[in-house]
């Protein structure tokens, strides 16, 4: 299909990005924490793929140059934005000890239904969107995107040990935030289960 | 070898995505039988993955896809003129 839409078939082009749109937004999304930048940030990225097309050289998969550009373009932003010095107060570096998670002695699992409810997303957002970057885009890439950890770790242009160290602490991270959160939030059908 | 719950939970991630090497997956599975709180922690921190990767959880703003394909429609005119 690039290879059409370089021949001249342009309009096809809109079919080759149309699988990848919710990923590139929500790449922009985690990086600028506001829904009408990361449109328009995911925009740009889908018309700087389009306008750089014939460099796309075919040794990655299209939908991971296609995040790289995203978030090249999320950080570009988030630079011009002078918030990065104040971000990079909450990142750790890779040497940095364990992330403790919340001590339960029991999890009754919480069924995907209860996503139905609005409170209940806002808190899993709101949870990943508070993570250092350097967390939060390694869990958003592997475990929302489900990219595997070799494509993770060329987006980032990090070593694949690295994308696990930072994976592994983005989930502890998450859940030491969401566990105590979730077992308040959907209490009901657990209060019976936990007497 | 016996593993305290600070190392187990150092491992969870890689046991969760099945790729711990062979005899550190069977010292976490053997810790994990009798330990209730790393066993719920190891279930909590699953049951948060599944919910994280629901298509609910981040939605894309109503009209995106079109704003989107319109936009590219202008680019492509603009280039192509």
């Amino acid at each position: 299909m690039i290879a059409a839409i370089l021949g001249g078939d342009v309009q096809l082009f809109h079919e080759l990005i149309r699988p990848y749109e919710r990923r590139v937004y929500l790449m922009a999304l985690s990086f600028l924490k506001s829904e009408p930048d990361a449109e328009d940030a995911a925009q740009e990225a889908f018309l700087k793929a389009y306008r750089n097309l014939k460099n796309f050289r075919g040794e990655a998969r299209f939908g991971t140059w296609l995040v790289s550009i995203a978030l090249n373009e999320a950080r570009s932003r988030i630079r011009h934005r002078n918030t990065i010095r104040m971000e990079s107060l909450d990142e750790s570096p890779e040497t940095e000890g364990h992330v403790s998670p919340a001590l339960l002695r029991d999890w009754k699992e919480i069924p995907s239904e209860a996503l139905e409810r609005k409170e209940v997303r806002s808190l899993l957002e709101d949870a990943v969107t508070s993570l250092p970057s350097i967390y939060r885009e390694v869990f958003q890439l592997r475990d929302v995107e489900q990219l595997n950890v070799n494509e993770a770790a060329e987006v980032l242009g990090i070593s694949i040990g690295a994308v696990k160290v930072r994976l592994h602490r983005a989930r502890m991270m998450l859940q030491k935030i969401l566990a105590p959160q979730l077992k308040q939030a959907v209490p009901k059908r657990r209060r019976w289960a936990w007497s | 070898m016996v593993i305290d719950c600070k190392h187990v939970w150092e491992h969870l991630s890689g046991y969760l995505d099945a790729n711990l090497p062979e005899d550190v997956r069977e010292m976490v599975e053997k810790h994990l039988q009798h330990c209730e709180i790393c066993s719920a922690i190891l279930d909590s921190t699953r049951n948060i993955l599944i919910l994280t990767a629901d298509e609910r959880v981040f939605e894309l703003p109503l009209g995106y896809s079109e704003r989107l394909h319109a936009r590219l429609d202008e680019e492509l005119r603009r280039i192509s003129d």
